[in-house]
């Protein structure tokens, strides 16, 4: 057996935007085991609903992560509207929907930009963040914001979108869509990207569910969960079916996500065709008095938001748990086993967000 | 313009911020903003850029990696701290884990504002700091190594300011 040498991966990386440092532990070229280490961006910004009130904390909720950013809210504000018994606005509901639709996009988008940088591929990298810039541009025009929206508020949304501009952002999609067809389909069909992924990083399908992986990582081991299936928001009345891949492997992985924005981009039409008139919020008055899991689809996988309060303006706990957080011990046994030059190729393919992870 | 603002080098480091600030950064290097027609390349070495450029509001985990990055740059060097959490802390001012600003830590030379900070001040505050660059050069200073002593200091003074 040959001599083991252990080697550091970030905090401070090329190819991490974010720091996460982990300790590789080679025998030759092969990792044999990897220790990770978190705590480089934990604010602990939970302690903070003991001094924000509950209006207030939803924007500090929202500041969890730039990325995921407006599903956070959402998923926070949900929580409060279901321990308040709040019913509110279907147009609301609807806007919200639209929103995190376009979040999902702008996520994935940033997502195929740095992993095709990771392998070196940097002209999908510029391509796929100029098609993003085109979703940022109808997030600023309708929230005001390009990453942090702060658009969502308990019992609604503070903004609404009029019908021309809902038109405007369908068509404008429609006209993307074939750059971003063209765009996956260099990023799936390219031979030199499918002999980098393909049978690299394998889950399987009991392991990915016994480890509690959650979003693309789960859904390409085959493991079908999608929270948007549960109907939250608008997304019980829109049809639309998860993506999954049975493959397991890096490839798979990445073709969900490029498969999911042909999705969302259907659920955004949809909810422009069906969506209500009236108005987008309602007066609140108390405060929340019980607890609440709250659950939504991030870009990631799976989030929850537990709340928990006593019916005074400042909640008593706030508890986020996060699809990164959670895809951390998938991405260990992922790592077990392959070659060190594979190791950011692979790390990406799990969307790493440390900013949700550690909070 | 002399030969160092032609093309500076950056080294971006995320010092626990929300991301926001981060994708604005990676923002700037694609075709919409573009800074690399300036010149500007985003590095991971320390050893070869001329400008810090930090995020976030500084944890006690990450102290030591930010000193580090700082420390090993090479004369001259310019920190832009972007974002209000790297100015002040901004809306994680009062957590527990948080200092509350890069001047904490480091001598800071530009702050760039916003939660997020957007692509265009994000490139209005680097090319601020390429003039300072260029200032630190033609001066021949060369900044104070920032140790761990200075460090505990400021760690200590943190800690007792932030129990209340």
């Amino acid at each position: 057996m040959s001599k083991q040498i252990t080697i550091p991966f970030g905090p401070q990386h090329p190819v991490l935007p974010e720091p996460l440092h982990l300790d590789l532990v080679l025998e030759d070229e092969k990792v044999v085991d990897v220790i990770p280490t978190i705590g480089y961006v934990h604010r602990g910004l939970e302690k903070l609903v003991e001094k924000r009130e509950y209006t207030e904390y939803v924007f500090i909720a929202e500041r969890i992560c730039g990325i995921c950013s407006f599903i956070h809210s959402q998923a926070y504000v949900q929580g409060i509207e279901q321990i308040m018994g709040l019913e509110i606005p279907e147009r609301a509901q609807y806007l919200r929907t639209i929103w995190s639709e376009y979040s999902r996009l702008h996520s994935h988008l940033l997502w195929l930009g740095c992993f095709a940088d990771s392998m070196g591929f940097e002209s999908v990298f510029m391509n796929s963040w100029r098609l993003r810039e085109h979703i940022l541009n109808d997030l600023e025009a309708t929230t005001g914001g390009r990453v942090i929206q702060g658009v969502c508020k308990v019992a609604g949304v503070r903004r609404d979108i009029t019908p021309e501009k809902l038109d405007e952002m369908v068509k404008g999609l429609r006209g993307i869509e074939h750059e971003l067809q063209d765009l996956t389909n260099v990023f799936l069909h390219d031979s030199s990207i499918q002999h980098r992924l393909k049978g690299i990083g394998v889950l399987k399908k009991e392991d990915a569910y016994q480890l509690g992986a959650v979003g693309p990582t789960a859904r390409g081991s085959g493991v079908a969960i999608d929270i948007r299936e549960t109907g939250y928001a608008a997304f019980g009345k829109i049809n639309f079916r998860p993506v999954v891949e049975h493959d397991g492997d890096c490839y798979a992985r990445c073709a969900i996500r490029a498969k999911e924005m042909f999705t969302s981009i259907d659920i955004i039409e949809q909810c422009a065709k069906k969506i209500p008139d009236g108005p987008v919020d309602m007066k609140v008055t108390g405060a929340p008095d019980g607890e609440y899991f709250s659950r939504a689809e991030q870009p990631r996988g799976e989030v929850i938001h537990y709340i928990k309060g006593n019916g005074k303006k400042n909640l008593l706990r706030h508890r986020v748990r996060t699809p990164t957080f959670t895809n951390i011990p998938p991405l260990i046994t992922l790592l077990k086993g392959c070659d060190l030059a594979d190791v950011p190729v692979i790390v990406l393919t799990i969307d790493p967000c440390i900013g949700c992870a550690e909070r | 313009m002399t030969y160092l603002a032609k093309s500076p080098w950056i080294i971006h480091y995320d010092a626990s911020s929300c991301n926001g600030c981060d994708i604005e950064i990676l923002a700037c290097l694609t075709p919409m903003y573009d800074v690399e027609r300036f010149g500007i390349i985003n590095t991971g070495n320390p050893k070869h850029a001329d400008i810090f450029v930090v995020t976030g509001s500084v944890n006690e985990q990450n102290r030591e990696v930010i000193l580090n990055i700082y420390n090993q740059m090479p004369d001259p060097k310019v920190a832009v701290a972007v974002g209000i959490c790297a100015t002040s802390g901004g809306v994680f001012r009062e957590c527990y884990n948080v200092a509350g600003g890069i001047d904490k830590l480091i001598p800071v030379d530009v702050y760039v504002m916003g939660c997020a900070a957007r692509p265009e001040s994000i490139i209005d505050g680097i090319v601020t700091a390429l003039g300072i660059l260029e200032k630190k050069r033609s001066e021949g200073a060369s900044a104070p190594v920032v140790t761990d002593h200075h460090m505990n200091k400021e760690h200590h003074k943190h800690a007792e300011g932030g129990v209340q």
